[in-house]
């Protein structure tokens, strides 16, 4: 029985650890690949440790590609695309939690549903909006939605509200506290595991939106990193700029992961709470 | 003084900031979701450019959509999809949630490596994987190669353009580890130690007791990854949408998924009407899909609370 165990605990190992090399292999090799000549990149065999390592392409790129206006676009759209979630997410989320009147049952089915409804859908009809209204080529289509809530945060947030015991309410309410201070003061810092997980998801969607940067963005200075990256790997600039290709990529996923490292426990438990709905 | 929060009466200082604070959602969903979805029903049945005003064209779109060989080819090349991702992706990321719930040294270094991948932005992942699945540099080839078994043309050849996709789609199945590795580790402890009393064995164990205790997040996880499997674009678009909206998707359209094909007619060809025509008989088919699915869970998906509550 116990050779069983410690067999099929050295077949559990391998396959995970395997596996999650796998996994990670393609981390390695945009690295690897940023510090390479283009023509040293698509060789056989595959080469991982780049010879001679070119440092030169991290300083190079920042003169062949506008990466800190790429970088700075991206940022803007995350930051302020996140802190419009968060505040029209929260006070959602606080009312269908807390607050009840007439009407907030319906509506709140209403935002369910939509999360059911495939982008494209809606797509056109906001596009025509946005164009109508000179907003293409700004980057006001992809934060403003932001500050009108989105469905998914709101329902997380108010299961969260939920658990904060009724109580510690109404004793600020005795004390004379408005609901704006007692929703500020008190569950704001109580339901601060979850707000983080809602601002981390958040910004990670927004920092590796593709889709709707490329339907709104088609001039160059208003460009994200990801656009940047699209334009470099179909060799728009009629050159193999590869290398710089794979640089872009390193500043684009590193954000990512130092994110990953610091917000660990809160990430995972917000992954974990979006595939618990009930 | 208990005071039951159901027997409260509605009070006007609660309806007031119930409204206030809710308000900016009930635009949003009146402005970007509710709004677009009329007018994309309205759409369908016009031809519209966006510069000339939009012309009644009754349900051409749709009868046109029928006859339209590339709409044909991008609903073979999506479910063809869809039958290979879904069982590949629920059941690996299941078995890989099973094992790290053996309580192996190391997990938190395993859920990492597993996980982080699902977090690289489309683009970049695009870019890494077209070097991996290279048939003639890619690693992926490599010990096939050194084999002297033919490698496949991944990128290149239509048979293997909807493997490729779905390989680089497993990539990021991190989350759903994740997920159902909280619902296995869920599961209460003393199930199973009733069992062994029992002397069930590991399987039997597995099938009678892990598996219906996890049906509820298997089923969600399948409804979450049903709707998001219709909705493939950024590999798709990254990799095989070439130079201009003119070119194949992909050799012979093999990567021409159905949203890729909405998109070159709306922002390439400029056929709006068409294009909110495919995408109100996409919304249709993803609510009828989900729906059935709802109808059938009642068959296998175990909800403990039943009764208990």
């Amino acid at each position: 029985m116990r050779k069983q165990n410690t067999l099929s605990k050295l077949a559990t190992t391998i396959v995970l650890a395997g596996g999650g090399l796998i996994m990670t292999l393609p981390f390695f090799w945009l690295i690897s690949s940023s510090l390479k000549a283009p023509s040293k990149i698509y060789v056989f065999p595959p080469q991982f440790i780049p010879n001679p390592i070119r440092w030169q392409n991290y300083v190079e790129v920042f003169n062949a590609v506008p990466v800190f206006l790429y970088a700075r676009n991206t940022f803007i759209i995350t930051f302020f695309a996140t802190i419009g979630t968060l505040l029209s997410s929260v006070l959602a989320g606080y009312a269908f939690a807390r607050l009840r009147f007439k009407g907030r049952d319906a509506i709140f089915s209403v935002l369910i549903a939509t999360l059911m409804l495939p982008f494209v859908v809606t797509m056109i009809p906001i596009y025509i909006m946005f164009s109508k209204i000179g907003w293409v080529n700004t980057l006001l289509p992809l934060i403003v939605p932001a500050f009108f809530g989105e469905a998914f945060f709101i329902f997380l947030l108010r299961q969260f509200f939920r658990t904060i015991p009724v109580e510690l309410e109404d004793a600020a309410r005795i004390d004379g506290a408005g609901r704006i201070r007692i929703l500020f003061q008190i569950m704001v810092p109580l339901a601060r595991p979850s707000i983080v997980v809602v601002a981390i998801l958040s910004a990670l969607e927004n920092w590796n939106a593709f889709m709707q940067p490329l339907m709104y963005l088609t001039k160059r200075n208003v460009w994200t990193l990801a656009l940047g990256m699209n334009s470099l790997q179909r060799f728009e600039t009629g050159r193999d700029w590869t290398h710089y290709l794979m640089v872009l990529g390193v500043f684009m996923v590193i954000p990512v992961i130092i994110t990953y490292f610091i917000a660990q426990r809160e990430l995972i438990e917000g992954i974990v709470m979006t595939g618990m709905k009930t | 003084m208990t005071k039951r929060p159901n027997s409260r009466r509605l009070s006007a200082e609660e309806t007031f900031w119930g409204w206030v604070l809710v308000t900016p959602t009930i635009l949003g969903l009146i402005l970007f979701k509710v709004g677009p979805v009329l007018a994309s029903l309205a759409l369908s049945f016009t031809d519209y450019d966006i510069i000339s005003p939009p012309k009644w064209a009754g349900t051409s779109n749709f009868t046109m959509l029928v006859r339209d060989k590339y709409w044909i080819k991008s609903v073979g090349v999506t479910l063809n999809y869809i039958f290979l991702f879904i069982p590949l992706s629920l059941t690996i990321a299941y078995g890989i949630a099973l094992l790290m719930s053996q309580n192996v040294r190391g997990i938190s270094i395993y859920r990492t490596m597993w996980y982080l991948p699902s977090l690289v932005p489309g683009v970049a992942s695009a870019v890494v994987w077209r070097w991996a699945l290279n048939p003639n540099f890619g690693p992926i080839n490599y010990p096939l190669k050194m084999m002297g078994v033919p490698a496949p043309g991944w990128l290149t050849d239509p048979n293997w353009i909807i493997p490729a996709v779905v390989l680089i789609q497993l990539w990021a199945l991190g989350s759903g580890v994740l997920i159902f590795l909280a619902a296995i580790k869920g599961v209460p402890i003393t199930y199973y130690e009733a069992a062994e009393v029992d002397g069930a064995s590991t399987l039997v164990k597995f099938w009678n007791i892990t598996l219906p205790m996890t049906s509820s997040v298997i089923f969600f996880q399948l409804v979450i990854t049903v709707i998001g499997s219709f909705q493939v674009f950024g590999v798709a678009y990254i990799l095989f949408s070439g130079q201009t909206t003119s070119d194949p998707a992909g050799p012979g359209n093999s990567a021409l998924f159905y949203v890729l094909y909405l998109y070159r007619n709306a922002f390439g060809y400029f056929k709006n009407g068409y294009a909110s025509a495919m995408a109100w008989i996409l919304f249709m088919v993803v609510m009828l899909l989900t729906l059935i699915l709802f109808q059938l869970q009642k068959k296998w998906v175990f909800y403990e609370t039943a009764g208990a509550d």
